[in-house]
């Protein structure tokens, strides 16, 4: 396996000063990254999440070299990226949902003329790269709008064209689908898909929304208090996290909870009742019983949020469990 | 070569980026304009009562002030250039997008304010300097000399006052605040830069202090260069002095910044 993205116990540790009484300051260390270790081959779809302050972005910002480890050793396409940031720039590109690329009080196409500049792209692959992403990413009507008037949806595809015109190995993700609606984040992540598809490209995405991970990603990693918690496929989180599903029934009258094993009665409302039941588990057959035995009006089922999976990973599980749940 | 094509890129993406607030600039060149009329006014009371203040008679000083108006936005005497949107990027965060790409830090924000000056002295600038020689006896060089010198003055005054304000903006990675600096750089640069009053008219040792200053490079130099009233060669010596200089502790500070300070924000 080419491993194209490493990191050996990698670690990096803030000094925060806070006030303690009149010119008096306390030092306090904070570990984003406490020893994280794993590995990214080429072409490989990764999903990295966790819940806020868990040290996402960090990671990501020691893997363009605009921060640098506090220790341990850390390789991207076989380059230190804090001491080649920009040797290593050439080859990544990174896309922060929050923040933007682009020249804000100018046309989109004037953003991409830079970029053709700065990774100093050969004219005919700079040609190249900008139709294909206009024809995917649907910016034909835009580029000659300024940023912005852009919407935030359109605004993103934009950004994510601007970090694909130099065709890098690697691109980094800091959560791309942030507020967007459902037709944009569709448009995404089919973008996304085609992009790992044809081209091969390495994609490291962080993300609030388990949904990206579902449709793109064959691997996530989970990440909380600057540990790794998990590594592996989806499907294994729900079970380590022991995640669980809710089904949300509405009957026709006010009746005792139902019996529907595996699931269980969490919560009755008049003729409204939630069940959980284990998310590993399919829903077809309890909602199946459920509608023979039961007077059913209407019936929907709720996925777990990735919080929520990752809250009771974190709760059930002293460190030692953690390491388990990595190997 | 390619990297001068992308710092060029910048520079044009500055320009057309200021070109884009045609409001805010057609009322920029009206404001210019007015201060430059109540200037020249209380100039040239002043120099009545003191004839050859500073060494420059009532032509000259008239001369003075409607240069100032020109280089006012243009040198962004108070401010409001490339160090306003950087001080901003530190402070949110955005800085990140910025360290990240193949390109430096530096050179990149220079480019980008010397096409706003640009844009300024041909948008904001040009206008109210030809109000003043239409409408004002004006001391204005005939041969195409002294125009030349004072536009490599000119180019040499961007430098330094970009200089000025990078070190400003980059305390703001320390300060996490731009308030204080910014103010401090809108005082320094009203004060000093001789936009209210010549250097050369302070009086005594503060007058020789304030010549020898870095902003003594923006309005002063320009001025005296164009009005033949310094040579040439002394003039950029000492503005190519400070921009080396300052562009110097620029990069400095710029490395300890990128080195050891935390990118604000997740």
């Amino acid at each position: 396996m080419d491993a194209f993205i490493q990191l050996d116990r990698v670690e990096k540790v803030f000094e925060v000063r806070k006030k303690a009484g009149f010119l008096k300051r306390e030092r306090r260390q904070v570990r984003a990254v406490d020893s994280i270790s794993f590995t990214v081959a080429r072409g490989e779809m990764v999903g990295y999440i966790g819940p806020n302050g868990a040290g996402k972005s960090t990671t990501i910002k020691m893997l363009t070299g605009i921060l640098t480890p506090s220790a341990g050793r850390l390789r991207v396409a076989g380059i230190d990226p804090s001491r080649e940031r920009t040797r290593l720039a050439h080859r990544i590109g990174v896309v922060f949902g929050q923040r933007t690329t682009l020249w804000w009080d100018l046309p989109l196409i004037d953003s991409y003329k830079l970029m053709h500049r700065m990774y100093r792209i050969p004219d005919a692959r700079y040609r190249d790269n900008l139709d294909r992403c206009v024809e995917l990413l649907e910016l034909g009507g835009l580029l000659d709008v300024p940023v912005r008037q852009l919407s935030l949806g359109q605004r993103m595809r934009g950004d994510i064209a601007a970090a694909l015109l130099h065709e890098p190995e690697v691109l980094y993700l800091d959560e791309p689908t942030i507020g967007l609606d459902v037709i944009s984040k569709a448009k995404v992540r089919g973008f996304l898909r085609e992009l790992n598809d044809e081209r091969g490209t390495t994609v490291l995405l962080t993300t609030h929304d388990l949904q990206d991970i579902e449709q793109l990603c064959s691997r996530v990693m989970v990440i909380d208090h600057g540990r790794l918690m998990y590594d592996g496929a989806l499907a294994g989180l729900h079970e380590v996290g022991e995640s669980e599903r809710t089904l949300v029934v509405d009957l026709e009258r006010e009746l005792p909870p139902i019996d529907a094993a595996p699931a269980w009665v969490v919560r009755v409302e008049g003729p409204r009742q939630w069940l959980a039941f284990p998310a590993a588990e399919s829903a077809a057959p309890l909602v199946a019983r459920i509608a023979a035995e039961y007077p059913l009006v209407d019936l929907s089922v709720r996925e777990p949020d990735i919080e929520a999976v990752i809250a009771k990973m974190y709760a059930g599980s002293a460190p030692g469990q953690a390491e388990k749940a990595v190997s | 070569m390619g990297a001068g094509r992308l710092y060029v890129t910048v520079a044009a993406g500055g320009f057309r980026r200021y070109a884009t607030y045609r409001a805010a600039t057609a009322a920029g060149v009206f404001t210019n304009t007015v201060f430059g009329v109540i200037l020249v006014y209380t100039y040239l009371a002043l120099w009545d009562e003191k004839p050859h203040l500073g060494g420059y008679d009532q032509a000259q000083a008239v001369t003075y002030v409607w240069l100032g108006q020109c280089l006012y936005a243009t040198l962004a005497i108070q401010g409001g250039g490339a160090e306003k949107d950087l001080m901003d990027r530190i402070r949110t965060g955005e800085i990140a997008v910025d360290l990240y790409r193949p390109a430096d830090l530096q050179l990149w924000w220079l480019a980008s304010d010397l096409g706003r000056s640009l844009f300024q002295l041909l948008g904001r600038g040009v206008v109210p300097f030809a109000f003043g020689a239409l409408f004002f006896p004006m001391a204005l060089p005939a041969g195409a000399g002294p125009w030349l010198a004072c536009l490599v003055a000119l180019l040499l005054a961007m430098v330094v006052s970009f200089a000025i304000r990078y070190l400003a903006a980059l305390s703001v990675f320390w300060l996490l605040d731009g308030m204080g600096v910014s103010q401090a750089v809108m005082i320094a640069g009203v004060f000093f830069s001789g936009i209210v009053l010549p250097l050369n008219a302070f009086p005594g040792a503060f007058g020789d202090l304030v010549q020898v200053l870095p902003w003594a490079a923006q309005i002063q130099m320009p001025a005296d260069v164009l009005m033949d009233e310094i040579d040439p060669w002394r003039a950029f010596a000492f503005q190519a002095a400070w921009a080396v200089v300052l562009l110097a502790a620029g990069r400095l500070l710029q490395s300890a910044a990128t080195r050891r300070v935390v990118v604000q924000g997740g």
